[in-house]
């Protein structure tokens, strides 16, 4: 109950991370998300819920520019991360991706050694001065994604030969290796089993302490249980958005309230 | 009668059948074809296949069969005399050719059997007829070689009667089986069918005979090769040099080491060209870019060889001689296996970068989302996730793409020379496995030589080493796609 | 915290690039230079390819030919006056080359051409030596020529052809045994009289192959008819074998080691190099089985073994992409296995087995290496008979007369063989545009 308290103190203190103004998308002809306006506070858990194609992905993609891998995109209005517009042209997506991690719906570890897959990250951005260095980080970031004892003895095994939970956590450790400051992350869970869900719930809740965490979600329990606010969209729009509490218990939206009551979605 | 006649006739026959049977049939239920089991025509073509069918594998057999009856025939009623000077085949070869220019002489002049007879009473004058027909020969003609010519055509001429008949016969019988047993309650169509899934077995059956063939032929002829030849010599010596008289050296590895080295250059030109053609093509081109260059570029891979051998002969050649090797002093032959390599690699382009753009397709889109989620550029995500995880694949691209350098045979030949010696300046002419599989059965040396039946054992040395090159190809590839699937 | 140093590094404002960011871009950039490198030059060697192919070979259309009147004087070329071409037959070419000889220092003298001293011989030098032989066919083809005087257009010899062409000069010639500058210097002069003209050539596709002395008169009729032999023996032969073969594979045969072995077979078959088909074809169709050398039955059989795979391979792509629902569906209705395949499965796999088809007849018709061991390289000057005889008779073929004449010394050979390349490759640009027709016409998405 305590860390509660102090988590919830911490969201009433905390700045905007990301501020976004009248964000619109269009995939060639079709607008995927209409003037959404959101502030992502910074040290919180912030969730996205709504229906399938309600926009909630394609908003989330649009803060680390993954967006501009595909082509038919389309990306207007304004995000700041720390009050500079990530779609300004002077700026490189590769840097942006550095500080704002992500995480994939389905776990999609590298071919290549647990080691090397978490390595990734701060060797292509030059993050370490040598081997030592780069050995801590990678210890670290599998500590804090809760998989160092379960692989310590087998860095130099494939990824690929982990259990779906152990791959999505090392898909954590893997983004969490960049030190990004906010941390995005699609349906995390949608491929897992409830316990390995479970376990990457935790760590969702112990990574807050040091990223802004976004996380798209199907279930709203997920929300209620990882989350300190939510935004709920709805056919493109982001239709309301409070602390977690308000929206799951007093939605002011009668499409909130529909939806959280299982009526539509 | 001819070939073309018989089979004529035989389907005539058979064609007649499936009519007959398709009658017999309707009226054996007086027109009403709802009381068959099967629908009229399944009764006529029961007649038919068992009245083509059979005929024509008995005149293809015989076919196929009679020439082998021939020869040896004839062979054993030459006198001993004429095979003691020289070899049987090379008799043969001379019995068959006169065997030809008499009949060319009979078409044209409409001589009878007496007349042929008549022929032998001079000889000489014979000999310069035979050379009015285009048929030549050396030395004077022998009463022998003449008198098994005469035998060979009046055996020939009654095999192929006898042939006639046979598949006549066959043809009938069939018929008249099939017809008797046509009867309303006959399954017809489950008759039919049957026969007809035998003969797609027997299609089917055809690729792996020309394996068999391929591999008997070889290793028939090798065999002759290595009773003339020491093998040890042909495996190890590095010397190449065939003598019209006999006495040469035929070994191998300055064949082996053209080859290699010609491929060596062509994959050097053709993997990293290719590869990163593909790269670029499936990682970076706009979908029209992408939609014009690739067409563009596997238009290379539809040039026929003849094509990239006078680029090579013409145009590469001399170019590469006056720009590079003389001002550097490195040889003054167009002909080279920088020329060929060159060329070649020029081909192999489109055939590494389709098969490298397949398996970097094959790479999942979760991947480069993953690496760039984390930062990454396009050039690390390439270099870092999507080669590696593909690099089982193009190793069997690059595999598949060394086999068809290595058994590329209309560039060397026209680009790099015929001169085997074991060099590494690339300027110089050397040659290639396939290049002196050419030389060899093109001349004119006779065939039961040695520097002939060499070419056979270089054709299994060359199909060993692309059999085995493709085979291993296709296991990488394999196991590759199945890490996706 | 461990790894405070990390995190301790402030963060970095996005809009400003950092050296490291700078040169990843410049990385990035520099790859993507590689790429367009690589198609770029994949893309030249193309155009590098057909420039120096159309260069060198268009002119093979072209041919000059000296006009000369000829009067065809009865008492040299049919003293007896009857006409009959049995007796005239006994006139040879030498007899209608003094003829000809006659004719062009009397046209010469006509228009006033100064022969620069040069003697007869060389003046008849200039022309082709097949035009004495070109002249007694066309007499005795129509011996009622006899007696007037004919407008006869002779094929310049090859150098002089070359000079018109700008491929000799008059510094080449000083050096050339075949031809002098006062040669060229008479044909100048002849060109500028009107008596030489380059022209379109339409006997280049249509007459036979000449020997090594005469390039100007070489045509491809024998090797494109040959080509065309072969590839109606390959169609007729592979097609069905093909179909019949894929049928069973795909639809009928049991999963099991037997058919596996086939299957990686036909795989295997289609990457064996087109020698070693050749070495097949020498060893059981020639030696065993006695067919004849050069014959086009001998080039269709081994073609049709080197396309079979292909076929089999496209056929069978085409028999997988018509759904498993219409096979249920005939079936269902109570057709047998064979009807559902033959009234239904094949009918709808038609185009892709047709384009199939075209492009294995396309590899083939380009296919020389197995031709080679077969005899197909002889010099062949007469057409082959109508088929069925027409097949055992020696021919050549498009790709194989390309080889046989740049292994010739006359550098004009280069242009005739550049020349045969336009044909081939226009045939194989007409195949594939109708394979690719055949496909967007007939493409059907399930």
């Amino acid at each position: 109950m305590n860390d509660m308290r102090i988590a919830e103190r911490t969201v009433s203190t905390n700045t905007a991370k990301i501020t976004a103004r009248g964000v619109q998308v269009y995939y060639g002809e079709n607008h995927a998300l209409k003037d959404v306006d959101i502030d992502i506070l910074s040290g919180t858990v912030t969730a996205f819920i709504g229906p399938s194609g309600c926009g909630k992905s394609t908003f989330l993609r649009c803060l680390n520019r993954m967006n501009d891998t595909v082509a038919s995109a389309r990306v207007l209005g304004e995000i700041k991360l720390d009050g500079e517009d990530i779609y300004d042209k002077r700026v490189d997506p590769v840097t942006l991706r550095a500080r704002v991690g992500m995480v994939f719906q389905k776990p999609n570890p590298f071919p290549k050694s647990i080691y090397d897959n978490v390595a990734y990250g701060p060797k292509i951005h030059g993050l370490t001065r040598n081997k030592t260095e780069l050995d801590e980080v990678v210890e670290t970031s599998l500590r804090k994604a809760a998989l160092w004892n379960e692989v310590k003895d087998r860095l130099t095994a494939p990824g690929t030969g982990l259990s779906g939970g152990q791959q999505q956590r090392l898909c954590i450790a893997r983004a969490i290796a960049t030190s990004p400051e906010v941390l995005l992350m699609d349906e995390p869970c949608s491929a897992l089993d409830p316990i390995a869900t479970a376990q990457v719930e935790e760590l969702i809740d112990e990574l807050r302490s040091q990223f802004s965490v976004v996380i798209v979600t199907h279930s709203m329990q997920q929300a209620a249980r990882v989350s300190q606010r939510t935004a709920f969209f709805h056919l493109g729009n982001l239709v309301e958005y409070g602390e977690t509490g308000q929206i799951f218990t007093n939605p002011r939206d009668p499409r909130t309230e529909s939806y959280i009551t299982g009526r539509i979605g | 009668m001819s070939v073309g006649l018989l089979t004529l006739i035989i389907l005539g026959l058979a064609a007649a059948g499936f009519l007959l049977g398709r009658q017999r049939a309707l009226s054996a239920v007086k027109g009403d074809a709802r009381a068959l089991h099967s629908l009229p025509s399944f009764y006529g073509w029961s007649v038919f296949l068992f009245t083509a069918v059979p005929a024509l594998l008995v005149m293809v057999a015989w076919l196929f069969l009679q020439p082998t009856l021939l020869e040896t025939r004839i062979t054993n009623t030459l006198p001993a005399a004429e095979t003691a000077t020289s070899s049987t085949d090379l008799v043969m070869a001379d019995v068959r050719r006169l065997a030809d220019g008499l009949d060319v002489l009979v078409a044209r002049e409409g001589l009878d059997t007496a007349a042929v007879a008549a022929l032998a009473a001079d000889l000489p004058a014979l000999s310069d007829r035979m050379a009015g027909v285009g048929v030549a020969f050396g030395a004077d003609l022998d009463p022998a070689i003449f008198n098994a010519a005469i035998a060979y055509r009046d055996l020939g001429a009654s095999l192929t009667g006898m042939m006639t008949i046979a598949a006549l016969i066959v043809a009938a019988g069939g018929f008249l089986f099939a017809l008797m047993r046509v009867h309303p309650e006959q399954r017809a169509r489950n008759l039919v069918e049957q026969f007809i899934v035998v003969l797609l077995i027997a299609s089917s059956l055809i690729a792996v005979a020309t394996t068999f063939g391929i591999i008997a032929s070889l290793v028939v002829e090798s065999w002759h090769f290595f009773r003339i030849y020491p093998a040890s010599e042909f495996f190890f010596s590095t010397t190449w040099n065939p003598q019209f008289r006999g006495g040469s050296d035929l070994g191998l590895w300055p064949l082996v080491w053209g080859t290699i080295y010609v491929s060596f250059i062509a994959l050097v030109v053709a993997a990293p060209i290719g590869l990163m053609a593909a790269i670029y093509l499936s990682e970076y081109a706009s979908p029209k870019v992408r939609a014009t260059a690739k067409p563009l570029l596997e238009i290379l891979a539809g040039i026929p060889s003849i094509v990239y051998g006078l680029f090579a002969l013409v145009t590469v050649g001399p170019i590469l001689r006056d720009w590079l090797a003389m001002p550097l002093g490195l040889g003054n032959s167009s002909s080279s296996v920088m020329t060929a390599g060159l060329v070649m690699g020029i081909m192999l382009i489109p055939y590494v970068s389709s098969l490298s753009d397949d398996i970097i397709n094959a790479v999942p889109q979760a991947m480069r989302d993953g690496s760039f989620g984390l930062g990454a550029t396009q050039s690390e995500t390439v270099k870092r996730v999507v080669l590696p995880a593909a690099l089982p694949g193009i190793v069997g691209a690059v595999l598949l793409a060394a086999s068809r350098a290595i058994g590329e045979t209309m560039i060397v030949v026209m680009g790099a020379g015929a001169a085997a010696k074991l060099s590494v300046n690339p300027f110089e002419a050397m040659t290639t496995v396939t290049v002196k599989i050419v030389s060899q059965l093109t001349g004119d040396t006779e065939f039961a030589s040695p520097e002939t039946l060499v070419a056979f054992a270089l054709g299994l040395t060359l199909f060993c080493f692309t059999l085995g090159l493709n085979v291993l190809a296709l296991v990488i590839v394999r196991k590759y796609r199945e890490q996706y699937e | 915290m461990t790894d405070a140093s990390q995190h301790a590094a402030a963060p970095k404002s996005l809009l400003v690039a950092d050296s490291r960011t700078r040169s990843r871009k410049a990385a990035e950039m520099r790859f993507r230079l590689y790429g367009m490198m690589a198609v770029g030059v994949g893309l030249l060697a193309l155009v590098f390819l057909l420039t120096s192919v159309l260069g060198n070979g268009l002119g093979a259309f072209r041919q000059t030919f000296v006009q000369i009147p000829i009067t065809l004087d009865e008492k040299v070329l049919d003293k007896s006056g009857t006409r009959d071409p049995a007796v005239m037959k006994k006139v040879t070419t030498i007899g209608y080359g003094k003829l000809v000889q006659k004719a062009i220092e009397d046209e010469l003298a006509a228009k006033g051409i100064d022969t620069q001293g040069l003697k007869s011989k060389e003046i008849m030098g200039l022309l082709s030596k097949e035009a004495p032989a070109d002249l007694r066919d066309r007499v005795l083809a129509d011996p009622g020529l006899i007696g007037q005087t004919i407008a006869f257009d002779a094929y310049a010899t090859s150098r002089v052809d070359g000079y018109f062409k700008g491929r000799v000069t008059l510094e080449t010639a000083e050096r050339d045994s075949n031809i002098s500058p006062e040669q060229l210097k008479v044909a100048q002069a002849m060109a500028d009289a009107g008596m030489i003209e380059t022209r379109l050539n339409l006997a280049f596709l249509t007459a036979s192959d000449a020997s090594e002395l005469r390039p100007e008169a070489a045509g491809l009729g024998v090797a494109i008819l040959g080509s065309a032999y072969m590839m109606l023996i390959v169609l007729v032969l592979s097609l069905p074998i093909g179909v019949a073969t894929s049928i069973y594979l795909e639809e009928l045969a049991p999963k099991n080691k037997w058919t596996d072995m086939i299957e990686v077979n036909i795989a295997n078959l289609a990457a064996v190099p087109s020698i070693v088909y050749g070495i097949l074809a020498l060893a059981l169709f020639i030696n065993f089985m006695g067919l004849p050398q050069s014959a086009p039955v001998v080039g269709g059989l081994v073609l049709t073994l080197m396309t079979l795979p292909t076929i089999i391979i496209a056929t069978r792509a085409a028999l997988k992409a018509v759904p498993p629902s219409i096979r249920d569906a005939a079936l269902g209705v109570g057709a047998s296995k064979m009807q559902s395949i033959f009234h239904h499965v094949l009918p709808l796999a038609m185009p892709g087995i047709l384009t199939g088809t075209i492009l294995g007849l396309a590899r083939a018709l380009g296919e020389s290496a197995p031709l080679l061991l077969i005899g197909m390289v002889a010099f062949v000057k007469d057409f082959p008979a109508a088929p069925p005889e027409g097949l055992m008779q020696p021919a050549t073929a498009l790709p194989v007369q390309v080889y046989q004449w740049t292994q010739r010394a006359d550098p004009a050979f280069v242009e005739r063989a550049s020349g045969a390349i336009i044909v081939l490759l226009l045939f194989l640009l007409t195949m594939n545009a109708v394979a690719i027709v055949l496909r967007r016409r007939f493409e059907r998405r399930w």
